[in-house]
């Protein structure tokens, strides 16, 4: 009785075990509660009533880089900041993903000058970049998406 | 060494820390203990160093400067309209107010009159983002106590307040919307009546957050009695905005040294009795319910108000788009403007305003030339950091996480 009854028989399914274990990452990759500037306020509001990111089952953010897989970079990383972007990423257990997210984390954006490093890239290797300055909370969900995709390509070995 | 080896953890050695800590932390007697840069209720990067006895905050030391952008520097190698973009990424939260203390620094400079229409305008989109600033407020700090539900009510009615930022700049937080002279555009033609809409329900949302938190036994634990800075000191220490009211000193510079036609609008300045914590949420909540008074007035006053959206001034301010098919002048006003830009004495201006944070104070020298020799920035959330030390002496660890949020830091505005 109970759910066996409702559902029939369902019999067997049979996947691979790369399939299983990504559709396992993707569908709770916590990030780190990690903000930096401006695309930190933008993350929020990803995260908050009208976005919704706990449909991805991402709502929650782990404020410790031992328990999180995405490290979501939001904002201008300065020249002091550096080192520590770098220690937590780390910190964190593999696998573990990275999302630049803005112009600032990606390339510098409007800030060339001596307190900015000109992307997040020169000091840890990024997934999916999302530009925008900062951009809209549908261009973080394209970009969550869009790594959501590559994490599905992966294998095992990969990581192993 | 445990000390030594507790230091060295902060980057410095002991002898940095001499003087700073009290002679029990050299002993190992009291406990150093290291707060961010990446700590989930500091809002941003601040870090804290902090001396402990028990959970007792002996010494509070706070380190900025992990999100120092050089906005200041990169501004004199633009020219002054260039700067505006600029500006909008220092206090994130409420870009506008960034816009406004630039703007109105170089319209002193040059001498610039804004109609009346672009004064209103101002003054409508100036306290719908003290609005939305403390909206993200709210919901942050009710979140660091532990109040979950309040975060996602206030942010639902921001995104309201953003897609109306939307309809005029084209950008939900970063529009650039002021610019020297007046404002980019004119209002949409839904601008309006979606403001109503929004007006219409918003002081009932203010009542829920109050229904929430104002009698909630916990929130009062948490927040009364915590966090208490007497008047003088907050005086003493440049601590302005509603961390000054909430101490009941009188001092709101839209009252005190009204710009863009404050002195026309009728509105309270809500005062705090105690200095806690309590005292400041409830003038912030207060200051919400202004605001929206202020917006009414203003949607009113639009009516009447004469001129455009922007000065004609035609030697500081391009042509519209439309006039370049018609008249020489206005081609050659515009290939000036966006080639060489205007000219802007070699004098020296300070204006300051009130942001939702505080005080901003916007100090120009400009050099005869297009672009300015100095531009300096005097922002609220540094001097708030820098009192941080006298406000959590003698209180709880806990209570700094309050403390700290209490004041409404915004990094990128204290680093710049």
């Amino acid at each position: 009785m109970g759910v066996t009854s409702k559902l029939g028989n369902l019999g067997v399914v049979t996947t691979t075990l790369d399939t299983a274990i990504n559709w396992g990452r993707t569908g709770a990759m916590w990030p780190l509660l990690f903000g930096l500037a401006c695309c930190a306020i933008e993350y929020m509001s990803t995260q908050a009533s009208n976005y919704d990111l706990s449909r991805f089952g991402m709502e929650l953010n782990r404020a410790t880089p031992r328990q999180a897989d995405l490290l979501i970079v939001s904002g201008r990383v300065t020249r002091k900041m550096a080192p520590v972007v770098r220690q937590l990423y780390d910190q964190m257990a593999s696998p573990k993903w990275v999302i630049s997210m803005g112009d600032c984390a990606s390339c510098g954006g409007v800030y060339n000058n001596y307190a900015v490093v000109q992307g997040v890239d020169e000091i840890i290797p990024v997934d999916v970049y999302v530009a925008g300055c900062p951009p809209r909370p549908e261009q973080l969900l394209d970009g969550i998406v869009m790594l959501h995709e590559k994490v599905r390509r992966e294998t095992i070995k990969e990581w192993a | 060494m445990a000390v030594a080896e507790q230091v060295s953890k902060w980057e410095g050695s002991i002898d940095d820390l001499r003087g700073l800590v009290s002679e029990r932390a050299l002993t190992g007697e009291t406990m150093l203990l290291n707060m961010g840069p990446h700590h989930p209720s500091t809002h941003g990067v601040l870090r804290l160093l902090l001396e402990l006895d028990g959970e007792e905050i002996v010494t509070c030391l706070p380190d900025v400067g992990y999100l120092h952008t050089g906005i200041e520097k990169t501004i004199e190698s633009k020219r002054y309209e260039q700067g505006v973009p600029l500006t909008d990424r220092m206090d994130y939260l409420s870009p506008m107010s960034n816009n406004m203390a630039f703007c109105m620094a170089i319209e002193k400079l040059v001498d610039l009159d804004v109609p009346e229409r672009a004064q209103v305008i101002r003054v409508m989109l100036l306290e719908m983002s003290r609005i939305a600033s403390h909206l993200v407020w709210l919901g942050t700090h009710a979140l660091d106590l532990g109040a979950m539900s309040v975060f996602l009510y206030a942010f639902r009615e921001r995104e309201r307040i953003l897609t109306m930022f939307e309809m005029l700049a084209g950008q939900r937080m970063m529009g650039s919307y002021f610019r020297p002279g007046g404002v980019w555009r004119d209002l949409t033609p839904d601008f309006l009546p979606t403001l109503e809409g929004f007006l219409d329900i918003f002081l009932a949302k203010v009542d829920d957050y109050e229904l929430l938190l104002t009698n909630n036994p916990i929130w009062i634990d948490r927040t009364q009695g915590i966090g208490t800075i007497e008047p003088e000191q907050a005086l003493a220490w440049g601590v302005s905005g509603p961390g000054l009211r909430g101490s009941g000193v009188n001092w709101d510079i839209r009252k005190a040294i009204p710009y863009s036609g404050y002195e026309q609008y009728d509105f309270e300045v809500p005062l705090g009795e105690h200095g806690d914590v309590f005292d400041r949420y409830l003038v912030r909540i207060q200051e919400m319910r202004e605001s929206h008074k202020i917006i009414r007035q203003a949607i009113k006053k639009l009516e009447t108000a004469k001129g455009g959206f922007r000065s004609d001034d035609r030697k500081f301010v391009p042509p519209p788009r439309s006039a370049l098919g018609q008249s020489m002048e206005s081609v050659i006003h515009h290939f000036k403007l966006w080639t060489e830009g205007f000219p802007a004495p070699d004098e020296e201006v300070f204006v300051s305003i009130e942001s939702p944070r505080g005080e901003i104070g916007c100090y120009l020298h400009g050099d005869g030339g297009p672009k300015p020799r100095r531009v300096h920035f005097k922002t609220p959330s540094f001097m708030h950091i820098s009192s941080l030390p006298v406000i959590t002496k003698g209180y709880m660890l806990a209570d700094l996480v309050a403390i700290a949020s209490s004041m409404d830091v915004v990094l990128g505005d204290c680093d710049r």
